[in-house]
């Protein structure tokens, strides 16, 4: 094949390849095609990649061949095996990953000095800022869900801190771009070091439930970064599928934090839990327990059984029983609905792939807005592990920090179950109210345990 | 060759098909559609090998061999886990056979 026919093929494979990733993600928005979606999109990934092996005027193919299979075949592995309660830092993982791969394309060809122009260079500096933000942030994030970080480094100042090494940042890159991009080696190891340092210090303030919209972002931000080395590499294919994850992830990024009430702001530059404290008195009543039995009789002769589940069940591995207790209801004719709150898992739609990972169908599975309404006509709601997304005071109580986040109406049922280990207070420290409603019962004990105890009551009965 | 309003303009339309393409989504799928994206920014690899193809001196050729092997783990494990999360969802209607119950 002469050059102008690689050429040619090349371009042609980059041009089916974003149409694939576009024909992908549409195809990835409905449950029924999803799966084909990302089949699609793998298409156009390998063809691709396959293609670009005919670039004109390339060398180090074996070393770019080892490459590919170490990264590859790592990432095969570790992906194959993750359980689903570690997706979220998993895909942070990945995500920084693609970060660090559009950085270090920065860096080489910065180095090769032969980036020319003022917007090329421009944008070229920019990806890599954020492209390293991205991976080091990132990696950050995965430490913090893996628990590997554990605390969360607040000092005075942090802002101001944060502030001055991006002001730091901003400089290096535009004494590059001035310069014309004739390789001065050292002002880009500067560069990429305040970034990377910028990317550490501006995520580990951020406290582990606010980690999935900072994940999001990261991954919006990746995208950007991939898309702005696309126009320094003149790679159409970069260009177009980085800006598409970029604006989608910006906007799946503000659809998580509109759904746990925080705006990206707050995320970003404040601590949960800081202005709390004050305010909110503790609910008013006693906590009712309820046995196995009672609690199986109640179900059982049910009509309607709306369960909303949340990351408790996940953590206590109760979701294989807890579908095992509806099949054993639904056998015997009550009506059962999944309730699931954005944040119920530990990203928004992380509670469906776990429920859906212990075979419950997609159809029995509501989210906030369907289902609302539905709670007044339940006999039962049943919480297995969620608390504040079932917290009332987040419609009545001003004073309260999580006041004005959209909850789930549980408290409207005309009976409330709550499985529930002890008497603590959920993720954000605060009581919950619904738990001391009149018509509410306390099941205590183990998530598995006890859905499994209610699997045999209800059979029995 | 790309050149400046074209590259702007496909910058723009790619920006609004990615809006309006996440916009319809169920937020049932939110996770998955999270990974999806995330795998395919992976295409950042074809960026790292043409990089890598024309790197030279040792410190160049470090880097991008770093940038390609971060990018193949970006897309191969996007994939892997973006797939193995589509694959898990099922409707009543169709064979919902319950996985790993005892």
């Amino acid at each position: 094949m002469g050059t102008l026919g690689a050429a040619t093929a090349i371009q042609a494979s980059y041009f089916i390849a974003a149409a694939l990733f576009i024909f992908g993600l549409k195809r990835m928005s409905s449950p029924v095609t999803a799966r084909s979606g990302i089949v699609w999109a793998g298409v156009g990934m390998v063809v691709a990649t396959l293609i670009t092996f005919l670039t004109p005027g390339m060398s180090n193919y074996g070393l770019m061949t080892v490459a590919i299979g170490i990264g590859g075949i790592a990432a095969w592995v570790t992906g194959r095996r993750v359980a689903m309660t570690n997706m979220p830092q998993m895909i942070a993982l990945y995500n920084g990953m693609g970060g660090g791969a559009a950085g270090a394309i920065a860096a080489v060809e910065l180095f090769s000095g032969e980036v020319h122009g003022v917007s090329v260079l421009t944008l070229g500096v920019l990806g890599g800022i954020i492209g390293a933000v991205s991976f080091s942030g990132s990696l950050i994030a995965f430490g913090k869900l893996q628990g590997l970080i554990k605390r969360s480094f607040r000092f005075r100042g942090q802002n101001f801190a944060n502030l001055a090494i991006l002001a730091l940042t901003i400089i290096t890159g535009a004494l590059i771009v001035v310069n014309g991009g004739s390789a001065v080696q050292t002002q880009v190891i500067v560069l990429f070091t305040v970034a990377l340092a910028l990317g550490v210090t501006m995520t580990l303030p951020i406290g582990g439930a606010d980690m999935p919209v900072v994940i999001s972002l990261y991954n919006a931000l990746t995208g950007l970064a991939v898309a702005f080395e696309g126009f320094v590499l003149n790679n159409a294919a970069m260009i177009i599928a980085g800006t598409v994850v970029g604006s989608a992830g910006t906007l799946l990024t503000q659809l998580m934090a509109k759904a746990m009430n925080r705006s990206l702001g707050n995320v970003l530059f404040s601590g949960f839990g800081e202005t709390a404290a004050a305010g909110a008195t503790g609910p008013a009543g006693t906590l009712k327990a309820i046995e196995t039995a009672d609690a199986a009789v109640m179900l059982g002769f049910s009509e309607k059984v709306i369960v909303v589940p949340g990351y408790g069940m996940a953590v206590a591995q109760a979701q294989h029983k807890v579908w095992e207790l509806c099949q054993a209801l639904i056998a015997r004719g009550v009506t059962v609905k999944f309730a699931i709150h954005p944040v119920a898992g530990r990203m928004p739609g992380h509670m469906n792939v776990l429920l859906a990972e212990a075979g419950v169908p997609y159809d029995l599975i509501y989210d906030e807005a369907e289902i609302n309404s539905e709670f007044e006509t339940a006999d039962v709601a049943l919480i297995i592990g969620a608390n504040d997304v079932v917290n009332p005071v987040a419609r009545t109580d001003k004073s309260s920090p999580i006041y004005g986040m959209p909850i789930l109406n549980a408290d409207k049922a005309k009976n409330v179950i709550v499985i529930k280990r002890g008497q603590g207070a959920g993720f954000s420290g605060i009581e919950n109210a619904l738990f001391y409603l009149d018509h509410a019962r306390m099941l205590y004990g183990d998530g598995q345990a006890k859905a499994a105890e209610l699997v045999q009551a209800v059979k029995a009965l | 060759m790309i050149d400046g309003f074209i590259a702007l303009y496909i910058f723009m339309l790619a920006a609004f098909t990615g809006y309006e393409v996440i916009a319809r989504v169920p937020v049932i799928l939110h996770t998955p559609l999270m990974s999806g994206s995330n795998f395919v920014h992976g295409i950042v690899l074809v960026g790292a090998m043409v990089a890598m193809g024309r790197a030279e001196g040792p410190l160049e050729l470090t880097i991008a061999f770093f940038g390609v092997a971060l990018a193949a783990g970006n897309a191969v494990g996007g994939y892997a886990v973006t797939e193995r999360m589509l694959e898990m969802f099922k409707s009543s209607k169709g064979a919902a056979k319950p996985k790993g119950t005892h």
